[in-house]
Protein backbone atom coordinates (compact mmCIF):
# COMPACT_ATOMS: atom_id res chain seq x y z
CA UNK A 1 0.00 0.00 0.00
CA UNK A 2 1.25 3.97 -0.99
CA UNK A 3 1.72 6.03 2.17
CA UNK A 4 -0.59 9.07 2.54
CA UNK A 5 2.24 11.12 1.93
CA UNK A 6 2.57 10.15 -1.85
CA UNK A 7 -1.04 10.67 -2.32
CA UNK A 8 -1.76 13.89 -1.01
CA UNK A 9 0.15 16.65 1.18
CA UNK A 10 -1.97 15.33 4.77
CA UNK A 11 -0.36 17.62 7.13
CA UNK A 12 -1.26 20.73 5.04
CA UNK A 13 -4.70 19.84 4.14
CA UNK A 14 -5.41 18.77 8.07
CA UNK A 15 -4.56 22.25 8.53
CA UNK A 16 -6.87 23.74 6.55
CA UNK A 17 -9.37 22.54 8.60
CA UNK A 18 -10.35 24.62 11.78
CA UNK A 19 -12.39 22.17 13.59
CA UNK A 20 -9.88 19.27 13.37
CA UNK A 21 -7.91 20.51 15.75
CA UNK A 22 -10.92 20.65 18.49
CA UNK A 23 -11.44 17.98 21.05
CA UNK A 24 -14.61 16.12 21.89
CA UNK A 25 -15.69 14.64 25.32
CA UNK A 26 -11.82 15.30 26.31
CA UNK A 27 -10.65 13.24 23.33
CA UNK A 28 -8.91 14.90 20.03
CA UNK A 29 -11.92 14.72 17.38
CA UNK A 30 -12.00 11.75 14.81
CA UNK A 31 -14.68 12.65 12.53
CA UNK A 32 -16.22 9.98 10.62
CA UNK A 33 -19.31 11.15 9.76
CA UNK A 34 -18.78 12.57 6.40
CA UNK A 35 -21.69 10.56 4.59
CA UNK A 36 -23.87 13.05 6.28
CA UNK A 37 -21.59 16.39 5.75
CA UNK A 38 -18.08 16.85 5.26
CA UNK A 39 -16.18 19.67 7.48
CA UNK A 40 -15.11 22.70 6.07
CA UNK A 41 -12.20 24.46 4.91
CA UNK A 42 -10.46 27.88 5.78
CA UNK A 43 -10.72 28.48 2.13
CA UNK A 44 -14.39 28.19 1.90
CA UNK A 45 -15.15 29.93 5.41
CA UNK A 46 -13.24 32.90 4.21
CA UNK A 47 -14.73 33.30 1.26
CA UNK A 48 -18.25 32.64 2.75
CA UNK A 49 -16.95 35.41 5.54
CA UNK A 50 -15.05 37.69 2.75
CA UNK A 51 -18.53 38.38 0.85
CA UNK A 52 -20.61 38.81 4.07
CA UNK A 53 -17.89 41.44 4.94
CA UNK A 54 -17.03 43.33 1.35
CA UNK A 55 -19.48 42.55 -1.05
CA UNK A 56 -22.80 41.31 0.06
CA UNK A 57 -25.58 42.80 -2.03
CA UNK A 58 -28.67 41.78 -3.72
CA UNK A 59 -28.23 40.23 -7.14
CA UNK A 60 -29.57 40.86 -10.34
CA UNK A 61 -30.70 43.96 -11.53
CA UNK A 62 -29.09 45.93 -9.44
CA UNK A 63 -28.22 49.62 -10.74
CA UNK A 64 -24.67 49.91 -8.22
CA UNK A 65 -21.58 48.91 -8.18
CA UNK A 66 -21.94 45.93 -5.55
CA UNK A 67 -24.68 44.54 -7.38
CA UNK A 68 -22.77 44.25 -9.97
CA UNK A 69 -20.09 42.78 -8.16
CA UNK A 70 -22.06 40.49 -5.88
CA UNK A 71 -23.89 39.55 -9.32
CA UNK A 72 -20.68 38.71 -10.89
CA UNK A 73 -19.37 36.69 -8.11
CA UNK A 74 -22.45 34.34 -8.19
CA UNK A 75 -22.17 33.89 -11.81
CA UNK A 76 -18.66 33.06 -12.08
CA UNK A 77 -19.37 30.56 -9.00
CA UNK A 78 -21.98 29.19 -11.32
CA UNK A 79 -19.09 28.78 -14.00
CA UNK A 80 -17.00 27.16 -11.73
CA UNK A 81 -19.74 24.65 -10.77
CA UNK A 82 -20.41 24.25 -14.45
CA UNK A 83 -16.73 23.01 -15.05
CA UNK A 84 -16.59 21.39 -12.02
CA UNK A 85 -18.94 18.82 -13.45
CA UNK A 86 -17.98 19.39 -17.12
CA UNK A 87 -21.89 20.71 -17.86
CA UNK A 88 -22.07 22.35 -21.85
CA UNK A 89 -23.26 25.69 -20.59
CA UNK A 90 -23.52 27.61 -17.58
CA UNK A 91 -27.30 28.21 -17.53
CA UNK A 92 -27.82 24.38 -17.34
CA UNK A 93 -26.26 25.11 -13.56
CA UNK A 94 -29.54 25.30 -11.35
CA UNK A 95 -28.94 26.76 -7.72
CA UNK A 96 -30.88 24.63 -5.52
CA UNK A 97 -31.32 24.38 -1.43
CA UNK A 98 -29.27 21.30 -1.85
CA UNK A 99 -29.65 17.27 -3.37
CA UNK A 100 -33.31 17.54 -1.72
CA UNK A 101 -34.65 20.46 -3.14
CA UNK A 102 -33.17 19.62 -6.92
CA UNK A 103 -35.07 16.08 -6.17
CA UNK A 104 -38.20 17.87 -5.57
CA UNK A 105 -37.78 20.73 -8.33
CA UNK A 106 -37.47 18.00 -11.29
CA UNK A 107 -40.12 15.78 -9.57
CA UNK A 108 -43.00 18.47 -9.47
CA UNK A 109 -41.84 20.42 -12.90
CA UNK A 110 -41.62 17.22 -14.62
CA UNK A 111 -44.68 15.31 -13.91
CA UNK A 112 -46.56 18.73 -14.09
CA UNK A 113 -45.35 18.42 -18.11
CA UNK A 114 -44.87 14.90 -18.68
CA UNK A 115 -46.36 12.39 -16.05
CA UNK A 116 -49.77 11.06 -16.56
CA UNK A 117 -51.98 8.01 -15.23
CA UNK A 118 -50.09 4.65 -15.99
CA UNK A 119 -46.94 5.88 -16.48
CA UNK A 120 -43.86 4.43 -14.40
CA UNK A 121 -41.14 5.82 -12.87
CA UNK A 122 -38.16 3.28 -11.75
CA UNK A 123 -35.51 3.79 -8.57
CA UNK A 124 -33.74 1.49 -6.70
CA UNK A 125 -33.54 -0.29 -3.38
CA UNK A 126 -30.55 1.54 -2.24
CA UNK A 127 -32.13 5.52 -2.81
CA UNK A 128 -31.99 8.17 0.03
CA UNK A 129 -35.80 8.86 1.40
CA UNK A 130 -35.11 12.27 -0.72
CA UNK A 131 -35.20 10.29 -3.78
CA UNK A 132 -37.93 7.74 -3.14
CA UNK A 133 -40.55 10.31 -1.25
CA UNK A 134 -40.66 12.70 -4.26
CA UNK A 135 -41.70 10.58 -6.65
CA UNK A 136 -43.74 8.87 -4.44
CA UNK A 137 -45.89 12.18 -3.94
CA UNK A 138 -46.01 12.96 -7.53
CA UNK A 139 -47.07 9.32 -8.80
CA UNK A 140 -49.70 9.45 -6.35
CA UNK A 141 -50.95 12.77 -7.33
CA UNK A 142 -51.03 11.59 -11.20
CA UNK A 143 -51.89 7.68 -10.62
CA UNK A 144 -48.44 6.90 -12.05
CA UNK A 145 -46.40 3.89 -10.69
CA UNK A 146 -42.84 3.59 -8.91
CA UNK A 147 -41.09 0.49 -9.67
CA UNK A 148 -38.17 -0.43 -7.60
CA UNK A 149 -34.78 -1.99 -8.81
CA UNK A 150 -34.25 -4.53 -6.25
CA UNK A 151 -30.16 -5.64 -5.06
CA UNK A 152 -28.41 -8.32 -4.08
CA UNK A 153 -26.78 -9.28 -0.61
CA UNK A 154 -23.73 -7.68 -1.64
CA UNK A 155 -25.79 -4.33 -2.03
CA UNK A 156 -25.72 -4.45 -5.84
CA UNK A 157 -27.44 -2.98 -8.41
CA UNK A 158 -29.28 -5.73 -10.47
CA UNK A 159 -29.43 -4.70 -14.35
CA UNK A 160 -30.63 -7.81 -15.66
CA UNK A 161 -34.02 -7.03 -13.21
CA UNK A 162 -33.63 -3.37 -14.25
CA UNK A 163 -33.74 -3.84 -17.87
CA UNK A 164 -37.38 -6.59 -17.24
CA UNK A 165 -38.64 -3.07 -16.12
CA UNK A 166 -38.03 -0.85 -18.02
CA UNK A 167 -40.66 -0.12 -20.43
CA UNK A 168 -42.44 1.86 -22.63
CA UNK A 169 -44.33 3.30 -19.58
CA UNK A 170 -41.09 4.29 -18.23
CA UNK A 171 -40.87 8.02 -18.16
CA UNK A 172 -37.94 8.72 -15.30
CA UNK A 173 -35.72 6.69 -13.53
CA UNK A 174 -34.09 7.80 -10.87
CA UNK A 175 -30.68 6.51 -9.01
CA UNK A 176 -28.27 6.89 -6.93
CA UNK A 177 -24.50 6.98 -7.84
CA UNK A 178 -22.98 6.23 -4.89
CA UNK A 179 -25.09 4.69 -2.32
CA UNK A 180 -25.12 6.26 1.02
CA UNK A 181 -25.72 3.65 3.57
CA UNK A 182 -23.35 0.77 1.55
CA UNK A 183 -21.36 2.92 -0.16
CA UNK A 184 -21.73 0.68 -3.62
CA UNK A 185 -21.06 2.69 -6.99
CA UNK A 186 -23.45 2.22 -9.32
CA UNK A 187 -23.27 1.11 -12.95
CA UNK A 188 -24.99 4.94 -13.70
CA UNK A 189 -23.07 5.01 -17.42
CA UNK A 190 -24.71 1.82 -18.59
CA UNK A 191 -28.37 2.16 -16.55
CA UNK A 192 -28.50 5.56 -18.31
CA UNK A 193 -27.72 4.03 -22.13
CA UNK A 194 -30.30 1.21 -21.27
CA UNK A 195 -32.91 3.96 -20.00
CA UNK A 196 -31.96 6.13 -23.32
CA UNK A 197 -32.19 3.24 -25.47
CA UNK A 198 -36.47 2.71 -24.00
CA UNK A 199 -36.93 6.51 -24.38
CA UNK A 200 -36.87 7.29 -20.51
CA UNK A 201 -34.93 10.49 -18.65
CA UNK A 202 -32.61 9.87 -16.53
CA UNK A 203 -31.91 11.83 -12.93
CA UNK A 204 -28.83 10.64 -11.06
CA UNK A 205 -28.60 11.84 -6.86
CA UNK A 206 -24.53 13.14 -6.92
CA UNK A 207 -24.81 13.81 -2.99
CA UNK A 208 -22.50 10.86 -2.44
CA UNK A 209 -20.46 10.78 -5.55
CA UNK A 210 -19.60 14.26 -5.94
CA UNK A 211 -17.32 14.31 -3.07
CA UNK A 212 -15.69 11.58 -3.52
CA UNK A 213 -15.34 10.87 -7.66
CA UNK A 214 -14.40 13.15 -10.72
CA UNK A 215 -18.12 13.52 -12.21
CA UNK A 216 -18.74 14.63 -15.84
CA UNK A 217 -22.11 14.78 -16.93
CA UNK A 218 -21.45 14.87 -21.05
CA UNK A 219 -19.45 11.64 -20.74
CA UNK A 220 -22.58 10.18 -18.66
CA UNK A 221 -24.99 11.83 -20.78
CA UNK A 222 -27.26 11.79 -18.03
CA UNK A 223 -30.48 14.31 -18.35
CA UNK A 224 -30.49 15.55 -14.68
CA UNK A 225 -27.63 15.08 -12.08
CA UNK A 226 -27.72 16.66 -8.66
CA UNK A 227 -25.84 17.12 -4.93
CA UNK A 228 -25.46 19.23 -1.95
CA UNK A 229 -22.51 21.39 -1.09
CA UNK A 230 -22.84 21.00 2.51
CA UNK A 231 -21.20 16.86 1.66
CA UNK A 232 -18.39 18.36 -0.79
CA UNK A 233 -16.80 20.87 1.28
CA UNK A 234 -19.50 23.88 1.00
CA UNK A 235 -21.93 25.65 2.87
CA UNK A 236 -24.78 23.88 3.81
CA UNK A 237 -28.57 25.52 2.44
CA UNK A 238 -26.90 25.05 -1.28
CA UNK A 239 -26.75 22.53 -3.98
CA UNK A 240 -27.38 21.99 -7.69
CA UNK A 241 -29.47 21.00 -10.37
CA UNK A 242 -27.70 20.07 -13.26
CA UNK A 243 -29.88 20.03 -16.47
CA UNK A 244 -29.43 19.44 -20.08
CA UNK A 245 -30.53 22.40 -21.71
CA UNK A 246 -32.93 21.27 -24.11
CA UNK A 247 -34.88 19.26 -20.99
CA UNK A 248 -34.83 22.26 -18.64
CA UNK A 249 -36.28 24.84 -22.02
CA UNK A 250 -39.13 22.73 -21.48
CA UNK A 251 -39.58 22.35 -17.89
CA UNK A 252 -42.46 24.87 -16.37
CA UNK A 253 -40.93 26.93 -13.90
CA UNK A 254 -41.12 25.54 -9.99
CA UNK A 255 -41.63 27.91 -7.85
CA UNK A 256 -43.15 31.41 -8.93
CA UNK A 257 -41.51 34.71 -7.61
CA UNK A 258 -38.63 37.64 -7.89
CA UNK A 259 -36.27 36.76 -10.76
CA UNK A 260 -37.85 34.12 -12.33
CA UNK A 261 -39.80 36.14 -14.87
CA UNK A 262 -39.53 38.21 -17.69
CA UNK A 263 -43.26 40.91 -17.48
CA UNK A 264 -45.30 40.19 -14.88
CA UNK A 265 -48.90 41.70 -15.07
CA UNK A 266 -52.21 41.17 -13.49
CA UNK A 267 -53.22 39.10 -16.61
CA UNK A 268 -50.03 36.81 -17.56
CA UNK A 269 -46.70 36.42 -17.01
CA UNK A 270 -43.98 35.61 -19.21
CA UNK A 271 -40.75 34.18 -18.00
CA UNK A 272 -37.42 34.22 -17.81
CA UNK A 273 -34.63 31.90 -19.58
CA UNK A 274 -32.30 29.54 -18.06
CA UNK A 275 -31.11 29.64 -15.59
CA UNK A 276 -33.15 32.09 -13.48
CA UNK A 277 -36.79 30.79 -14.79
CA UNK A 278 -35.89 27.56 -12.53
CA UNK A 279 -34.78 30.05 -9.87
CA UNK A 280 -37.28 32.13 -8.02
CA UNK A 281 -36.58 34.71 -5.66
CA UNK A 282 -33.21 35.72 -3.74
CA UNK A 283 -30.81 33.17 -3.76
CA UNK A 284 -28.77 31.67 -1.14
CA UNK A 285 -25.63 34.07 -2.72
CA UNK A 286 -22.96 33.64 -0.12
CA UNK A 287 -23.68 29.53 -0.31
CA UNK A 288 -23.18 29.70 -3.94
CA UNK A 289 -20.29 31.76 -3.93
CA UNK A 290 -18.95 29.11 -0.47
CA UNK A 291 -19.55 26.51 -3.00
CA UNK A 292 -17.82 27.11 -5.84
CA UNK A 293 -14.69 27.67 -3.17
CA UNK A 294 -15.50 24.33 -2.37
CA UNK A 295 -15.56 23.05 -5.63
CA UNK A 296 -11.90 25.00 -6.62
CA UNK A 297 -10.51 23.69 -3.41
CA UNK A 298 -11.13 20.31 -4.03
CA UNK A 299 -9.68 20.62 -7.84
CA UNK A 300 -6.27 21.90 -6.26
CA UNK A 301 -5.96 18.96 -4.77
CA UNK A 302 -7.12 16.29 -7.02
CA UNK A 303 -9.97 14.58 -7.47
CA UNK A 304 -8.17 12.02 -8.77
CA UNK A 305 -6.02 12.05 -5.80
CA UNK A 306 -8.83 12.26 -3.46
CA UNK A 307 -10.56 9.51 -4.55
CA UNK A 308 -7.59 7.03 -4.67
CA UNK A 309 -6.52 8.02 -1.23
CA UNK A 310 -10.28 7.61 0.56
CA UNK A 311 -9.75 4.40 -1.04
CA UNK A 312 -6.89 3.18 0.34
CA UNK A 313 -8.93 4.37 3.57
CA UNK A 314 -11.54 2.30 3.31
CA UNK A 315 -9.24 -0.86 2.32
CA UNK A 316 -7.46 -0.37 5.08
CA UNK A 317 -10.74 -0.19 7.55
CA UNK A 318 -12.69 -2.76 5.68
CA UNK A 319 -9.02 -4.99 6.70
CA UNK A 320 -9.04 -3.96 10.35
CA UNK A 321 -12.92 -4.48 11.30
CA UNK A 322 -12.90 -7.68 9.36
CA UNK A 323 -10.87 -8.91 12.43
CA UNK A 324 -13.10 -7.90 15.31
CA UNK A 325 -14.90 -11.11 16.04
CA UNK A 326 -18.85 -10.60 15.22
CA UNK A 327 -18.17 -7.94 13.32
CA UNK A 328 -20.70 -7.90 9.92
CA UNK A 329 -20.14 -5.32 7.20
CA UNK A 330 -23.42 -4.16 5.30
CA UNK A 331 -22.55 -3.76 1.57
CA UNK A 332 -20.08 -5.41 0.16
CA UNK A 333 -20.30 -4.61 -3.34
CA UNK A 334 -16.89 -5.01 -5.44
CA UNK A 335 -17.03 -1.02 -6.35
CA UNK A 336 -17.02 0.99 -2.96
CA UNK A 337 -17.15 4.46 -1.90
CA UNK A 338 -15.34 5.29 1.61
CA UNK A 339 -18.50 4.25 3.29
CA UNK A 340 -18.13 1.18 5.88
CA UNK A 341 -21.60 0.51 7.64
CA UNK A 342 -21.59 -2.24 10.07
CA UNK A 343 -23.61 -4.18 12.83
CA UNK A 344 -21.52 -6.43 15.77
CA UNK A 345 -23.59 -9.31 16.82
CA UNK A 346 -25.46 -9.02 20.45
CA UNK A 347 -24.81 -4.94 20.39
CA UNK A 348 -27.31 -2.19 19.01
CA UNK A 349 -25.62 0.20 16.76
CA UNK A 350 -26.92 3.36 18.80
CA UNK A 351 -25.08 2.08 22.02
CA UNK A 352 -21.75 1.46 19.77
CA UNK A 353 -22.38 5.15 18.58
CA UNK A 354 -22.37 6.51 21.82
CA UNK A 355 -19.33 4.82 23.21
CA UNK A 356 -17.61 5.68 20.26
CA UNK A 357 -18.23 9.20 20.82
CA UNK A 358 -17.14 9.05 24.19
CA UNK A 359 -14.17 8.59 22.81
CA UNK A 360 -14.11 11.28 20.16
CA UNK A 361 -15.19 9.43 17.25
CA UNK A 362 -18.07 10.42 15.35
CA UNK A 363 -19.63 8.09 13.52
CA UNK A 364 -23.34 7.48 12.41
CA UNK A 365 -26.37 4.94 13.24
CA UNK A 366 -29.55 4.87 12.18
CA UNK A 367 -30.97 3.84 9.11
CA UNK A 368 -29.36 6.31 7.26
CA UNK A 369 -32.78 7.72 5.61
CA UNK A 370 -32.39 4.49 3.89
CA UNK A 371 -35.64 2.71 5.76
CA UNK A 372 -36.73 0.03 2.70
CA UNK A 373 -33.05 -0.64 2.51
CA UNK A 374 -33.13 -1.54 5.87
CA UNK A 375 -35.72 -3.80 5.33
CA UNK A 376 -34.09 -5.80 2.56
CA UNK A 377 -31.22 -6.54 4.65
CA UNK A 378 -33.96 -7.09 7.73
CA UNK A 379 -32.01 -4.88 10.03
CA UNK A 380 -32.84 -1.92 12.50
CA UNK A 381 -30.04 -0.04 11.37
CA UNK A 382 -26.36 0.28 10.75
CA UNK A 383 -22.92 2.03 12.69
CA UNK A 384 -21.80 3.91 9.64
CA UNK A 385 -18.22 5.38 9.70
CA UNK A 386 -17.43 7.56 6.32
CA UNK A 387 -13.96 8.78 5.59
CA UNK A 388 -12.63 11.88 3.95
CA UNK A 389 -9.78 12.79 2.10
CA UNK A 390 -8.65 15.00 5.67
CA UNK A 391 -9.27 11.68 7.62
CA UNK A 392 -5.77 9.41 7.99
CA UNK A 393 -4.86 5.76 8.79
CA UNK A 394 -4.06 6.53 12.47
CA UNK A 395 -7.51 7.46 12.92
CA UNK A 396 -8.77 4.55 11.43
CA UNK A 397 -6.96 2.92 14.24
CA UNK A 398 -8.17 4.96 16.89
CA UNK A 399 -11.50 3.94 15.36
CA UNK A 400 -10.87 0.54 15.66
CA UNK A 401 -9.68 0.55 19.63
CA UNK A 402 -12.91 2.39 20.12
CA UNK A 403 -14.97 0.25 18.90
CA UNK A 404 -13.47 -2.62 20.34
CA UNK A 405 -13.92 -0.81 23.34
CA UNK A 406 -17.16 -0.80 22.66
CA UNK A 407 -17.65 -4.45 22.18
CA UNK A 408 -16.02 -4.94 25.35
CA UNK A 409 -18.23 -2.52 27.32
CA UNK A 410 -21.71 -3.86 26.07
CA UNK A 411 -21.25 -7.70 25.78
CA UNK B 1 -42.41 12.79 48.11
CA UNK B 2 -41.07 8.93 46.90
CA UNK B 3 -40.81 10.37 43.43
CA UNK B 4 -37.92 12.99 44.57
CA UNK B 5 -36.67 10.72 46.93
CA UNK B 6 -35.97 8.01 44.60
CA UNK B 7 -34.29 10.70 41.86
CA UNK B 8 -31.87 12.02 45.12
CA UNK B 9 -31.15 8.39 45.39
CA UNK B 10 -29.72 7.85 41.72
CA UNK B 11 -28.15 11.16 42.13
CA UNK B 12 -26.46 9.71 45.33
CA UNK B 13 -25.28 6.58 43.43
CA UNK B 14 -24.28 7.89 40.28
CA UNK B 15 -22.18 10.44 42.74
CA UNK B 16 -19.56 6.94 42.40
CA UNK B 17 -18.51 7.51 39.67
CA UNK B 18 -15.73 10.08 38.30
CA UNK B 19 -14.78 8.31 34.89
CA UNK B 20 -17.70 8.29 32.04
CA UNK B 21 -16.89 4.98 31.48
CA UNK B 22 -17.75 3.63 34.74
CA UNK B 23 -21.21 5.41 34.60
CA UNK B 24 -22.28 4.13 31.36
CA UNK B 25 -20.87 0.65 32.50
CA UNK B 26 -23.25 0.71 35.18
CA UNK B 27 -26.01 1.56 33.09
CA UNK B 28 -25.07 -1.06 30.70
CA UNK B 29 -25.48 -3.27 33.80
CA UNK B 30 -29.10 -2.01 34.75
CA UNK B 31 -30.27 -2.80 31.22
CA UNK B 32 -29.25 -5.90 31.04
CA UNK B 33 -31.02 -6.33 34.68
CA UNK B 34 -34.32 -4.89 33.82
CA UNK B 35 -36.89 -7.04 34.10
CA UNK B 36 -38.32 -8.26 30.18
CA UNK B 37 -41.62 -6.43 29.37
CA UNK B 38 -44.10 -9.35 29.27
CA UNK B 39 -43.99 -10.29 25.73
CA UNK B 40 -47.73 -10.02 25.38
CA UNK B 41 -47.58 -6.18 26.61
CA UNK B 42 -44.31 -6.00 23.72
CA UNK B 43 -47.27 -4.73 20.97
CA UNK B 44 -47.21 -2.38 18.14
CA UNK B 45 -49.23 -0.09 20.39
CA UNK B 46 -46.75 0.10 22.94
CA UNK B 47 -43.92 0.94 20.52
CA UNK B 48 -42.40 4.21 21.23
CA UNK B 49 -40.31 4.58 17.85
CA UNK B 50 -37.40 6.53 17.57
CA UNK B 51 -35.34 7.15 14.87
CA UNK B 52 -32.11 5.42 16.79
CA UNK B 53 -34.04 2.77 18.92
CA UNK B 54 -37.36 0.96 19.67
CA UNK B 55 -39.15 1.71 23.00
CA UNK B 56 -41.83 -0.29 24.79
CA UNK B 57 -44.07 1.04 27.04
CA UNK B 58 -46.69 -0.59 28.94
CA UNK B 59 -48.43 0.85 32.04
CA UNK B 60 -51.39 -0.85 34.31
CA UNK B 61 -52.86 0.48 37.32
CA UNK B 62 -53.09 -1.98 40.61
CA UNK B 63 -54.36 -0.62 43.58
CA UNK B 64 -54.49 2.48 42.79
CA UNK B 65 -50.87 2.87 41.77
CA UNK B 66 -49.31 2.52 38.03
CA UNK B 67 -46.92 -0.04 37.44
CA UNK B 68 -44.73 0.33 34.53
CA UNK B 69 -42.69 -2.04 32.77
CA UNK B 70 -40.78 -1.39 29.60
CA UNK B 71 -37.97 -2.09 27.13
CA UNK B 72 -35.44 -1.28 24.22
CA UNK B 73 -33.14 -2.72 21.61
CA UNK B 74 -30.54 -0.85 22.71
CA UNK B 75 -29.01 -1.50 25.83
CA UNK B 76 -27.71 2.03 27.15
CA UNK B 77 -31.73 3.49 26.76
CA UNK B 78 -32.80 0.43 28.70
CA UNK B 79 -30.35 1.10 31.34
CA UNK B 80 -31.58 4.65 31.37
CA UNK B 81 -35.78 3.43 31.09
CA UNK B 82 -34.63 1.10 34.38
CA UNK B 83 -33.93 4.37 36.31
CA UNK B 84 -36.79 6.10 35.01
CA UNK B 85 -39.10 3.25 35.82
CA UNK B 86 -37.64 3.03 38.87
CA UNK B 87 -38.44 6.69 39.87
CA UNK B 88 -42.10 6.49 38.44
CA UNK B 89 -43.52 3.05 38.74
CA UNK B 90 -45.41 1.86 41.89
CA UNK B 91 -46.67 5.77 42.99
CA UNK B 92 -50.35 7.09 42.21
CA UNK B 93 -51.29 8.62 39.03
CA UNK B 94 -51.40 12.16 40.82
CA UNK B 95 -48.11 12.04 42.23
CA UNK B 96 -46.67 11.04 38.90
CA UNK B 97 -48.53 13.72 37.04
CA UNK B 98 -47.23 16.39 39.36
CA UNK B 99 -44.07 15.40 39.65
CA UNK B 100 -40.61 17.00 38.15
CA UNK B 101 -37.74 14.91 36.18
CA UNK B 102 -34.68 16.34 37.45
CA UNK B 103 -32.19 13.05 38.09
CA UNK B 104 -31.31 12.88 34.32
CA UNK B 105 -29.42 16.27 33.89
CA UNK B 106 -28.08 15.80 37.78
CA UNK B 107 -26.30 12.77 36.40
CA UNK B 108 -25.18 14.09 33.32
CA UNK B 109 -27.18 12.33 31.19
CA UNK B 110 -29.15 15.05 29.83
CA UNK B 111 -28.09 14.38 26.07
CA UNK B 112 -29.88 11.24 25.98
CA UNK B 113 -33.51 13.74 26.18
CA UNK B 114 -31.79 15.59 23.41
CA UNK B 115 -33.60 15.33 20.42
CA UNK B 116 -31.07 14.40 18.10
CA UNK B 117 -30.50 11.37 20.08
CA UNK B 118 -33.79 10.08 18.89
CA UNK B 119 -33.80 7.35 20.86
CA UNK B 120 -37.62 6.97 22.18
CA UNK B 121 -36.36 8.47 25.74
CA UNK B 122 -37.98 11.52 25.53
CA UNK B 123 -41.28 10.50 24.09
CA UNK B 124 -41.23 8.12 26.68
CA UNK B 125 -41.05 10.14 29.18
CA UNK B 126 -44.18 11.67 27.73
CA UNK B 127 -45.75 8.66 27.47
CA UNK B 128 -45.26 8.01 31.20
CA UNK B 129 -46.58 11.43 32.35
CA UNK B 130 -49.78 10.89 29.55
CA UNK B 131 -50.72 7.60 31.52
CA UNK B 132 -50.70 9.40 34.69
CA UNK B 133 -52.97 11.88 34.05
CA UNK B 134 -54.99 8.98 31.89
CA UNK B 135 -55.26 7.16 34.88
CA UNK B 136 -56.21 9.84 37.32
CA UNK B 137 -59.46 9.67 35.57
CA UNK B 138 -60.01 6.24 36.71
CA UNK B 139 -58.13 5.89 39.50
Amino acid sequence: MATETEIIDLQKIRSDFPILSREVNGKPLVYFDNGASSQKPKQVIDVISHYYEYEHSNIHRGIHTLSQEATNAYEDARKTLQHFINAKHDHEIIFTAGTTGSINLVASSFSKKYLKEGDEIIISTMEHHSNIVPWQMICEEKGAILKVVPINDEGEFLMEEFKDLLSEKTKLVAVTHVSNTLGTINPVKEIIEKSHANGALVLIDGAQSVPHTKVDVQELDCDFYVFSGHKMCGPTGVGILYGKEDILNELPPYQGGGDMIKTVTFEKTTYNSLPHKLEAGTPNIAGGIGLAAAAKYMNEIGIDKIEAYEHELLTYATQQIKQIDGVRIIGEAENKASVLSFLVDGTHPSDIGMIVDKLGVAIRTGHHCTEPLMNRFNIPGTARASFAFYNTIEEIDIFITALKRAIKMLL
Amino acid sequence: MKIKEAQNEIIEEFALFDEWMDKYEHIIELGKDLPIIDDKNKVAENLIKGCQSRVWLHAELVNKKIIYSADSDAIITKGIIALVIRVFSNNTPKDIAQSELFFIDQIGLQEHLSPSRSNGLLSMVKQIKMYSIAFQVKA
